[in-house]
């Protein structure tokens, strides 16, 4: 039995990190993911880790990734605004392989918007935020206890393919408080990124020759190596030429796409033989499951894909979802972001149907009931 | 005997990108017998920048390099030092990468005075973009964003990095490259936050728009307007128009230096922690 808490998602998110050997936090304080920094404020400088306030959040993004290229594994924490001023360094991390995990518990609005209410609308930032083609891995826990578990995963994810990873929840679960159990170590498994074993002086930090994840160097450690946002070669030196550009990005995206089935997970609630489905991650989620828990009880088939990976986007299930139910309910803070990947996967096979808000109150079961009752 | 650079530039890498008559080779090399002077072991050192030309010259050079986005390099290079306090943390970035886009983190970098040395290779103009006018660029000077003449007043670097807290602040020039090596050398050899704005001549894209007929006459007005800083100090206030002082501007020894503070404060976490648990 590990250690009972009580505690805010964030809180529990920050316990997480520590869990999964987080050592580095950089950050810039907002609303509504401050808790994380001021958790990491306390408990890093007492196990010996480095905790950064920034002057903003690119610097804080920038340090991260330099804190993870001297071998720490590195966290960043912050929300709407922040994670727009992110977004350019985050795509440098992806370009050089550069592990580190981002924290973004959303809150609504573009602008500053509502600061301290929930939102699901950066749910398409999060894929598409930084220019140009790019992998993405974004983890979408609902829960306290699966904001711990799911924020270890995101380490994991980070250091075995080489990847910055998000996080995504929203304000309520990030503020809200519950009982989680902390495991003792290593009752999760805690992975650490691959590091070359070859001499130095035959080292290749992006060679692709014995898979999509090169092993990775960090500083200091007798391997000097060129790291560079430009398009680079094995070597990691600025290509400017054909084809390599092409196949490097290809292999990039590969990373992530190619391993679905390790990065895609989700929750099945009451599927199986359900007419009705409702795609809902986040606070919509658990609203949905309430939903479908008094659908049922008035002997509506009703059933709920609850993704806690939302990117990549969990395309073979849906797809094969739409084969099987007469509709898809989509609730999400937003105006409609993440129903645009159910319909694509759905491919006309059956109705979707979309529930948005955006008032920084959440969706609420009886919304979700309602529709359900519409179109079953 | 020749001063081997060789045996710090990686193989294969050269040639480099700048232009001929650009300066930021002379500065290339005073830095890699500053290394070599210092005795730094090279598996210890990283070598961060942001974008534009001068930030090209880590991809040349053999130590742990990183080549970031624009500005930020600072932001990178004080990750890396939190994480690995011991090792030297060297930053390379133009007048553009430094005081504007970057002029933020470059300000708080200085306040924080964490133990890392900025060489700010000031050539008075974004090289890199082919001539846009930076934060240094003289009032008057033509830029391709200034077809008329610049009318926007310039950021004077070291008097910037002493205000925001640098605790040590130097200016040198690429003709006087000599003085250059003994300035980077005690740059790096200081504790905390060290500046060293290093003046350099873009004759592609500064130099020939602004009637300097070649990069030898800029170069030639820098042997004219830069002045070692005692030199500089006695002129009479008559004589000080055009002239610029050059060397250490400014040093403060015995400022508390960040990484150091802030890991004497785990010690004091740890030390607390085991005394509590001696209580028990
Ligand atoms: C975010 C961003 N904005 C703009 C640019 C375009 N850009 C590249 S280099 C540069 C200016 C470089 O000037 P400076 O820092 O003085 O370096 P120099 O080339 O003169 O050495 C600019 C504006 C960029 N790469 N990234
Ligand atoms: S454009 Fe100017 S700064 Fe850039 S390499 Fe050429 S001369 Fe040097
Ligand atoms: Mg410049």
């Amino acid at each position: 039995m590990g250690k009972i808490k009580l505690l805010q998602g964030n809180e529990a998110c920050a316990e997480g990190a520590l869990y999964a050997g987080c050592t580095f936090f950089g950050g810039y304080p907002i609303t509504p993911s401050t808790e994380v920094a001021e958790f990491m404020a306390r408990r890093l400088p007492q196990i010996g880790g480095a905790f950064l306030q920034m002057e903003d959040e690119i610097a804080a993004m920038a340090a991260v990734i330099g804190g993870s290229l001297a071998g720490s594994k590195a966290l960043t924490a912050t929300s709407g605004p922040g994670f727009s001023l992110k977004q350019e360094n985050m795509g440098f991390a992806m370009l050089t392989e550069i592990p580190c995990v981002i924290v973004n518990v959303m809150r609504g609005g573009p602008s500053t918007g509502v600061p301290t209410g929930p939102g699901q609308s950066d749910i398409m930032q999060c894929k598409w935020g930084t220019h140009g083609d790019h992998p993405v891995i974004c983890l979408t826990p609902a829960y306290v206890q699966e904001i711990f578990t799911e924020t270890v995963r995101a380490f994991n994810l980070s250091e075995k393919y080489r990847t910055p990873v998000i996080i995504a929840f929203d304000e309520i679960v990030g503020h809200m408080r519950e009982r989680i159990e902390i495991p003792d170590p290593g009752v999760l498994p805690v992975v650490n990124r691959t590091k070359p074993t070859c001499p130095p002086s035959e080292y290749l930090p992006y060679d692709d020759s014995k898979g999509d994840v090169p092993p990775m160097a960090n500083f200091f450690e007798g391997y000097r190596y060129h790291v560079t946002g430009l398009n680079h070669g094995t070597d990691g030196f600025p290509v400017n030429a054909s084809p390599r550009i092409h196949t490097d990005e290809l292999r990039l995206i590969r990373k992530v796409e190619g391993n679905k089935k390790d990065i895609v997970k989700f929750e099945e609630y009451q599927l199986a033989d359900a007419e009705v489905a409702i795609f809902a991650y986040g606070v919509s989620g658990r609203s949905a499951k309430t939903a479908v828990e008094a659908a049922r009880k008035e002997g509506i088939k009703a059933g709920l894909f609850r993704p806690l990976t939302i990117w990549p986007f969990p395309e073979e299930q849906v797809a094969a979802l739409s084969k099987r139910v007469k509709a898809i309910i989509v609730p999400e803070l937003s105006l409609g972001q993440i129903i645009f990947e159910v319909d694509r996967c759905s491919k006309g096979r059956c109705g979707i149907e979309g529930i948005y808000r955006v008032d920084g109150d959440p969706i609420t079961p009886a919304q979700i009931l309602a529709k359900v009752k519409e179109v079953k | 005997m020749a001063f081997n650079y060789d045996q710090y530039i990686r193989g294969g890498k050269l040639p480099h990108i700048w232009c001929p008559g650009c300066t930021y080779g002379i500065v290339f090399k005073s830095l890699l017998r500053v290394v070599d002077t210092l005795k730094l072991n090279r598996d210890d050192i990283a070598l961060v920048s942001g974008i534009g030309c001068a930030s090209r010259l880590p991809g040349y050079v053999d130590f742990n390099t990183l080549h970031t986005t624009h500005g930020r390099a600072l932001g990178f290079a004080t990750g890396i030092k939190m994480a690995k306090p011991d090792k030297h943390v060297l930053v390379v970035s133009g007048d553009g990468d430094a005081t504007a886009i970057g002029g933020n983190h470059f300000i708080h970098a200085c306040r924080r005075n964490i133990d890392i040395t900025v060489l700010v290779f000031n050539n008075y103009i974004y090289g890199m973009t082919g001539g846009q006018y930076s934060p240094t660029t003289p009032l008057g000077h033509m830029a391709t964003t200034m077809p008329y003449g610049n009318i926007d007043p310039s950021f004077n670097i070291p008097e910037l990095a002493k205000g925001a807290g640098a605790s040590f602040v130097a200016r040198g020039t690429a003709y006087h490259a000599a003085g250059l090596d003994r300035l980077i050398v005690e740059a790096i050899q200081h504790k905390g936050l060290s500046v060293v704005e290093i003046i350099n001549a873009c004759p592609t894209t500064h130099g020939r728009r602004n009637k300097f007929k070649s990069p030898t006459d800029q170069l030639l007005w820098m042997k004219d307007t830069f002045l070692p800083a005692v030199a500089f100090e006695k002129l009479p206030p008559e004589k000080t128009a055009g002239k610029l002082p050059m060397g250490v501007l400014y040093k403060k020894e015995g400022l508390p230096e960040y990484c150091e503070t802030y890991y004497g404060l785990v010690e004091r976490l740890k030390k607390q922690k085991e005394g509590r648990a001696q209580e028990r």
